[in-house]
């Protein structure tokens, strides 16, 4: 694995990029740091979305995990006062990972529209009982205290902005490896033609329901790591249908390119808000709307492909 | 028995309002394979322009029947204008794509829609509840109800009723069947496929506005509530059957009835019921309960 | 070629990280003549109308005058602590972990000195751990939940604003003193922390006050925001229970009237509104007479047209004059907000005989008890920095004289006789049967 993982180009620049992130991080102002770490985390869950939208499955209720994994961490928070950054994120991917195999048996024969809306049911339920149930918050959620690491509670927010780093480089790089190997070599092969597949001796189901078990464990993660960036979970922001929308504009948005993207369309994402609601009070989801469909449009293969372009055309001209 | 009249009515009340919400939904699903997000959004632009004109019927003292005109007219008006908007200049070059990209394109347009109403209407809300005082009450079951509920299951009959003459009885209808079935071929034979496909669209938008401009009297308009709408409308299409008329009329009155029943027995359980339903249909019946023959192209 | 790739790839990154670092970390030096507030209300949804929006305008009008030195006297001097409020207007909307990220940007990001707001409880619970984490001067202006203070007692965290528990107290008071013959209650209340709150202390206080009365089992709990009520309304109507507790606010308490009153609900049972005073202005004739309605305190609909001082003399004829409306609650309790805050920068700088650090201005606020519009306010909860006054409720009608809607019956209640003293729980408070009270 390693052999494979040292050899593959996108492997090193993740490492590379991911490197120089952590340590310009540490001279950048506490609101920067914020948001990089609100994309990462949501880059997280965008990427587990592309692993499925590379098979041409996309789920319009990955908030079910997002939730769950946020939840994970508030519950265990309130309730055992867990709050070291390992346990919080095992208890997280654990349980959504969980979820997304006892679910993955259904949707594993679903596709297009109907994987979609499915997926939409399946987390709408989950909202429904958050929303009402008042001992899991209702529509108020929870704050989520501090987060520490092997009993050491950092002062500034910079080591969980490392930690984070960590786990979206390690799960850049386990995905590059998947997608590489075995079953994940599937991938796009599944999307152009399941019945050939299936001649080949390959499950065509069993491919996709371990795609969506990895996508709902990335999701569950991304989530964890979210409400430890805020210290906040609640319904309306984390399980709503709206989150699942923005977790497929981030994916399109950035691109089934490479499994960097992901992340550079969360950061993109997360500074698109914050200047448009900084410019544009009362016209923020205006602007958002308007990035979404100017992407589809001009740019189906995302910002990703946009880089390629660039990079590709300075390349050949030196 | 009062308690069973009490939901069954409750239900139904609410039941007629989903109804009216999702066939327009449904229909452009049908036709278009669009599923359309921004359907949430021709609704709420369809409350905000009746409340709209409603207020200002009533400032200028006209009599308070006229609500019932603005009422349509600003569905109409909404359907045509947004409807032909959008499909002329943004779904028109999408109908290539994959059915789910282009449903995420509609939550694009949906967002804009979104705002430009807060930019054109303000963030004040509405209150044009003329037409619904002028019909005053009845008692029914023991407790007293507003006639304006009764009139809004009337309007769902009339709605279906009319969908379901206008598809199989006339000739738009019949045009609009056989380019459902097939529309290379329909294009073939000389159908202008494109006009169908954007009659469709306004009716679909018109629906979704009438939806909103009927219910705005019952409501303060304010800012934000597309959003449930959207959701509820697809439990609503989903459960019944993507592209079915009666689909959507019995699921409509599944999620109606079932919710009236959380509301009076369980409350906690209001939402989750709704989706648990679209859940379990999706799971037993992915086509949902009434979906239509789909035509095979192989 | 490769080689050459990489190197560029890397010189530009190195230069865009560079370039960022240095715009971001540059000008944080603070000038004395100016202070940037934060002040956080609902600019859009359902909520802006009615809360929001005149919130902010009451926000607005009194930064506007303390930054020219307008207000009456004891309040003429110029600006807080003499330096001119530079407010940032932001909204409250999207939900709470959306606005802890917007509280974080306000305070790393815009570097403001203090923020002023927030209307919904929800809101509120979700920024005090971010306030405290940041150690940034948060002074909450509407919310109401209990829990904000009794669950930890905060460091920068204050609030002007009376409790849930004063409302619900006052509320059940005026009910078993004006409608002693009602003993059946039922509620409808937003499920969440302010309404499953308001519902508890209002059925606890009930129970106390008259213990032969008696709660329905199927109070309801919609979601905030949902605005339709009909299957409600046919519960509430089908219960057997005479009044109707509500603590419905933004949007929802219009729409619920609304949908109720073209059913002759307001006929049927008397209904208790904690704080849809917002309603009875933006409905006006419309509103039906008889609803026992409170404001959160002496402004508003209860009292515009007495209480005549100078300060609120001033407030009310400046706010009609610029915006064309009266003040309601909202806009009081944003403008209180800010007073507060300008007291306790100008009392902090003259302890201090500087300008102030926020440690000072803290300390100032701390126990402060000041002269608002209407009353006085304490801040003698939660360690000094939880308001307590009076709350007063009143039976809706419509003034034909002035064409405007008003109440009879208005009573209030002092605040030492609706509040628990300092350091009891008011669970506890309540069951002990409210001993001290000082009515």
């Amino acid at each position: 694995m390693l052999q494979i993982l040292r050899s593959d180009k996108t492997v090193r620049w993740t490492l590379f990029g991911f490197f120089v992130l952590a340590i310009a991080g540490n001279f950048m102002p506490t609101w920067v740091q914020n948001n990089l770490m609100f994309g990462m985390a949501r880059g997280l869950a965008v990427l587990g979305l592309m692993v499925l939208w590379r098979t041409g499955l996309i789920s319009f209720g990955h908030a079910l995990y997002f939730g769950i994994g946020a939840y994970a961490v508030a519950l265990a928070d309130k309730h055992f006062g867990v709050s070291d950054i390992f346990v919080r994120l095992i208890l997280a991917m654990g349980a959504a990972g969980f979820v997304g195999l006892c679910l993955g048996f259904i949707l594993r024969k679903y596709r297009s529209i109907f994987f979609a809306m499915l997926s939409l049911a399946f987390s709408m339920v989950l909202y429904g009982v958050l929303v009402k149930v008042e001992a899991l918050g209702s529509t108020d959620g929870f704050s989520v205290s501090a987060t520490s690491i092997l009993g050491w509670t950092p002062e500034s927010k910079y080591t969980l902005f490392c930690a984070i780093i960590v786990a979206c480089a390690t799960s850049a790089c386990m995905v590059q490896y998947y997608l590489k190997t075995g079953l994940g070599a599937l991938t796009t092969a599944i999307r152009d033609n399941e019945l050939r597949v299936e001649y080949l001796g390959y499950s065509v189901a069993k491919a996709i329901h371990f795609k969506y078990i990895i996508s709902a464990a990335l999701a569950g993660a991304s989530g964890a790591m979210m409400a430890m960036a805020l210290g906040q979970v609640d319904p309306d922001s984390m399980v709503n249908w709206t989150v699942s929308g923005e977790l497929v504009f981030i994916t399109v948005m950035a691109g089934p390119g490479s499994v960097i993207a992901p992340f550079i369309g969360g950061v993109v994402f997360e500074f698109l808000r914050t200047y448009a609601f900084e410019l544009a009070p009362h016209a923020w989801q205006l602007i958002v709307g308007g990035t979404l469909l100017a992407i589809i449009f001009f740019l189906p293969m995302g910002l990703w492909s946009l880089l390629e372009r660039i990079w590709v055309r300075k390349g050949s001209s030196s | 028995m009062q308690l069973l009249i009490t939901i069954l009515l409750d239900g139904l009340t609410y039941a007629s309002y989903l109804f009216i919400v999702s066939v327009g939904l449904t229909i452009v699903f049908g036709v278009l394979k669009i599923l359309n997000v921004a359907h949430g959004a021709f609704y709420a632009w369809g409350a905000y322009a009746s409340a709209y004109a409603i207020t200002y019927a009533s400032d200028m003292e006209y009599a308070d029947w006229i609500g019932f005109v603005c009422i349509f007219l600003a569905a109409a008006a909404v359907g045509l204008v947004l409807g032909m908007i959008i499909e002329r200049v943004i779904l028109r070059h999408m109908y290539a794509q994959d059915e789910v990209l282009i449903a995420l394109a509609t939550f694009g347009i949906f967002l804009i829609l979104e705002d430009v109403i807060l930019l054109v209407f303000g963030v004040n809300p509405y209150f044009a509840y003329q037409p619904m005082a002028l019909l005053g009450r009845i008692p029914v079951g023991g407790i007293s109800r507003d006639v304006y509920s009764f009139t809004l299951m009337a309007l769902a009959c009339i709605v279906a009723f009319s969908c379901w003459w206008g598809l199989t009885r006339t000739k738009w209808g019949k045009l609009i069947s056989v380019v459902i079935y097939d529309r290379e071929i329909s294009q073939a034979m000389g159908i202008n496929v494109s006009m169908v496909y954007l009659i469709v669209f306004v009716i679909g938008a018109g629906l979704g506005a009438l939806g909103g401009a009927y219910v705005a009297p019952t409501l303060s308009v304010a800012p934000g509530f597309g959003i449930d709408v959207i959701v509820l409308s697809f439990a609503v299409v989903v459960i019944g059957g993507m592209g079915s008329i009666p689909g959507a009329l019995i699921g409509a009155l599944m999620v109606g009835i079932l919710r009236a029943v959380a509301v009076h027995k369980m409350p906690e359980l209001e939402l989750f019921v709704v989706f648990a339903v679209m859940a379990g249909v999706l799971i037993i019946r992915p086509e949902g309960l009434f979906a239509p023959a789909k035509a095979r192209t192989i | 070629m490769r080689k050459q790739f990489t190197y560029k790839a890397l010189r530009s990154a190195a230069i865009a990280s560079a370039v960022a670092a240095a715009a971001m970390t540059g000008a944080t030096a603070q000038a004395k003549d100016t202070i940037k507030v934060g002040v956080v209300s609902f600019l859009t949804g359902p909520a802006a109308g009615p809360f929001g929006v005149p919130g902010k305008n009451g926000a607005e009008l009194i930064i506007d005058a303390i930054n020219k030195g307008e207000l009456p006297a004891p309040y003429n001097t110029k600006g807080f602590a003499g330096a001119t409020m530079d407010p940032v207007y932001t909204d409250e909307a999207g939900g709470n972990s959306k606005q802890v990220a917007e509280y974080r940007n306000l305070v790393e990001k815009q570097n403001v000195d203090a923020l002023i707001g927030y209307i919904s409880s929800g809101s509120c619970m979700a920024m005090a751990p971010v306030a405290e984490e940041l150690q940034k001067l948060t002074i909450m202006s509407v919310c109401g939940t209990p829990r904000l203070f009794e669950e930890k007692l905060r460091s920068v965290v204050f609030r002007t604003q009376g409790n849930a528990v004063g409302d619900s107290i006052a509320a059940a008071r005026y009910m078993t003193e004006m409608f002693p013959d009602l003993k059946t209650y039922t509620g409808i209340n937003q499920n969440y922390a302010w309404g499953q709150d308001s519902w508890k202390f209002y059925s606890l206080a009930m129970a106390k006050l008259d213990p032969a009365s008696k709660a329905s089992s199927n109070p309801q709990f919609p979601k905030i925001f949902s605005g339709q009520y009909s299957a409600e309304i046919s519960t509430l109507s089908l219960d057997k229970a005479k009044v109707v507790h509500s603590s419905f606010w933004d949007g929802d308490i219009e729409a619920f009237v609304l949908q109720a009153l073209v059913r002759g609900f307001f006929e049927d049972k008397k209904f208790v509104s904690v704080v849809g005073a917002s309603a009875v202005d933006s409905l006006g004739k419309k509103f039906p007479k008889g609803v026992v309605m409170g404001t959160r305190g002496p402004y508003g609909l209860l009292t515009r047209f007495d209480r005549s001082r100078p300060l609120n003399n001033w407030f009310v004829d400046s706010y009609k004059a610029r915006y064309g409306v009266y003040p309601t609650g909202p806009s009081y309790q944003y403008a209180k907000a800010v007073l507060y805050y300008k007291l306790g920068m100008d009392k902090a700088a003259a302890m201090a005989g500087k300008f102030p650090t926020q440690d000072e201005v803290v300390a100032a606020l701390k126990g402060m008890e000041f002269e608002s519009f209407g009353g006085s306010v304490k801040m003698a909860l939660g360690g000094g920095h939880q308001a307590i006054h009076e709350v007063g409720y009143g039976i809706t009608t419509w003034d034909k004289e002035k064409k405007a809607p008003s109440a009879t019956d208005v009573k209030f209640y002092s605040a030492e006789c609706i509040n628990p003293p300092e350091g009891t729980l008011a669970a506890d408070w309540l069951e002990q049967g409210m001993p001290g009270a000082k009515c």
